[in-house]
């Protein structure tokens, strides 16, 4: 330590952070310098309001990808948000502190199984019981929001969590003497005391779920269309960047780029709802 | 005189670590109970027996606490606890609700829900509070949003809401100013007319202003139960005369 000296520690420690910030910075400017300007040139209204995305005959809109997208993130909500949250509240208010603290890590784990493997069994597993069971190609809208409604799982348990342990225990005591059950606690005084919190989860699942890529490539079927049922193939935005760069060159390329800037634009505006939302709960206490 | 509550044989204990021993002790019916005692002698253990809010942080008990002559240990504890009240040490009102609805929470909870019937109790249980005249004209506003001794009226108010029989309360002044401090002890004597309260305190002062019998209690066990005047003036053990005395504790 002598050696470097704490003024050269504090440097490099400097460098690393500026690094982090200034790669942030290089891949906006990256992607919004290659993508926005084929926005403007093809207009923005055709770009992102028509569903004729044909590359080879100079079509570019991603309407249909965007539905898609929206629809997958919505399925994944409906799914794992109710999910999450129940569970965090199973966990907090009815499980002993002992055995949450084993659980927790447990759920927190599933962040750590790789997207392709989350495919993998969406392809082998549950495609072939959607078709089976209730017809369509298997490879779906639906078989894509449930995957990602398992995916989004760790997020939401894992902050819900958090926020309703930050809820000061005299407030479940004063319900509980007034003779309310665990229940009628959490519905009574819990979820108003921990809302913001809850909120911020779902919204950083719902980031997680548009941005997912590998697991959607596999289960969703990727055919460019407005889906009219929740058995149809769909095709994300985050899986037609995946799906085309490698062979895209010109103005294909950029369209590719102009997508990735929609995306990135949506998932800023929600991390910062949600930093927002936070924030609101920290200045309170 | 009508006993209340009557403890027989009291135990309890944090996991392995026995925080009371072998309490019992008679409370009798409309007077106020005192208990006293160093920090650490499982005061506020023995009080959250009562109303078995001592399991709610993971404690166990055994022997008898019974409640008009039923035991109240194989009772659900969810009717225990609206019929044995609790105001606790840091005012904890609900924050997210307005004045009005803290009182009304605990009417709600018995199924009351028809406003016509709940407004008329929330006032007088406010006036009994003696909060009334403070906050009849902002009843909306958030309970978070006013004063520590105002919140902890609001908390006794919301007590006597669901309608108990007995209040337990945990040192209900000690984060109070002097002020709300009087207020809370004028407030107990108004109250002992309607219900049993046991309270404890650190501040023997009040003890002695406020009850009519004192329990003192060091290192988990009850050294001497007897009659407030008889407590503070002549104390049959020794033990009890230097903990009011002020030599330890």
């Amino acid at each position: 330590m002598k050696l470097i000296g704490e003024k050269g520690v504090k440097r490099i420690l400097m460098l690393t952070a500026f690094s982090a910030i200034s790669a942030l910075l290089l891949i906006a400017l990256f992607i919004l310098n290659e993508g926005l300007p084929f926005i403007f040139k093809y207009g923005v209204k055709d770009f992102l309001f028509s569903s004729d995305w044909n590359p080879h005959l100079g079509k570019y809109g991603i309407y249909p990808m965007i539905v898609a997208s929206l629809w997958v993130t919505f399925g994944a909500l409906v799914i794992g948000a109710p999910l999450g949250v129940a569970g965090a509240f199973f966990l907090t208010e009815y499980v002993p502190k002992s055995i949450m603290r084993i659980i927790k890590p447990t759920i927190e784990l599933l962040a750590a199984i790789p997207s392709v493997v989350y495919g993998f069994i969406g392809v082998m597993v549950l495609a072939p019981l959607i078709r089976n069971n209730f017809g369509g190609p298997g490879l779906s809208l639906l078989a894509a929001s449930i995957i990602l409604g398992i995916m989004i799982l760790p997020t939401v348990i894992s902050i819900s969590i958090d926020s309703i342990m930050a809820v000061p225990q005299s407030y479940r005591e004063g319900s509980l003497a007034l003779g309310a059950t665990t229940w009628q606690t959490i519905h009574m005084v819990t979820v108003k005391a921990s809302k913001s919190g809850i909120i911020a989860s779902i919204i950083l699942g719902m980031g997680r779920a548009i941005g997912e890529t590998m697991a959607v490539i596999m289960v969703a079927g990727n055919s460019v269309n407005i889906p009219h049922s929740p058995l149809d193939s769909v095709r994300t935005l985050t899986a037609n960047i995946a799906l085309e760069m490698s062979y895209a060159t010109g103005l294909h390329r950029q369209a590719l780029f102009a997508t990735g800037v929609v995306l990135f634009i949506g998932i800023i505006i929600l991390n910062s709802i949600a930093s927002v939302v936070l924030r609101k709960r920290a200045v309170k206490k | 005189m009508e006993i209340k509550l009557s403890i027989k044989n009291l135990d309890a204990y944090y996991g392995k670590n026995q925080v009371l021993k072998n309490i019992s002790l008679d409370i009798p019916k409309n007077k106020v109970v005192a208990i006293i005692g160093p920090s650490g002698c499982g005061k506020s253990t023995f009080l959250r027996s009562l109303n078995r809010m001592h399991e709610v942080v993971g404690g166990t008990i055994k022997g008898e606490i019974l409640l008009d002559g039923e035991d109240l240990t194989k009772t659900d504890p969810v009717l225990l606890r609206k019929r044995v009240g609790m105001v606790f040490q840091k005012p904890n009102p609900f924050p997210s609700m307005s004045i009005f609805n803290n009182v009304a929470a605990g009417l709600k909870l018995n199924g009351v829900r028809n406003k016509k019937q709940i407004t008329p109790i929330v006032e007088k249980c406010l006036r009994q509070a003696a909060l009334w005249e403070e906050v009849k004209n902002n009843l909306n506003d958030s309970g978070a949003n006013i004063s520590g001794g105002q919140q902890q009226r609001l908390c006794i108010a919301r007590t006597l809401a669901v309608n108990p029989e007995v209040i337990l309360m945990d040192e209900p002044a000690s984060a109070l100013d002097p002020i709300s401090t009087t207020k809370i002890e004028d407030l107990i004597f108004e109250l002992k007319k309607d219900y049993t309260i046991v309270i404890v305190t650190h501040n023997m002062q009040q003890a002695a202003r406020v009850s009519d019998y004192t329990a003192f209690f060091y290192m988990g066990e009850l050294i001497e139960f007897s009659d407030t005047k008889k407590m503070f003036t002549s104390p049959d053990k020794q033990q009890t005369e230097d903990y009011i005395r002020g030599r330890f504790g």
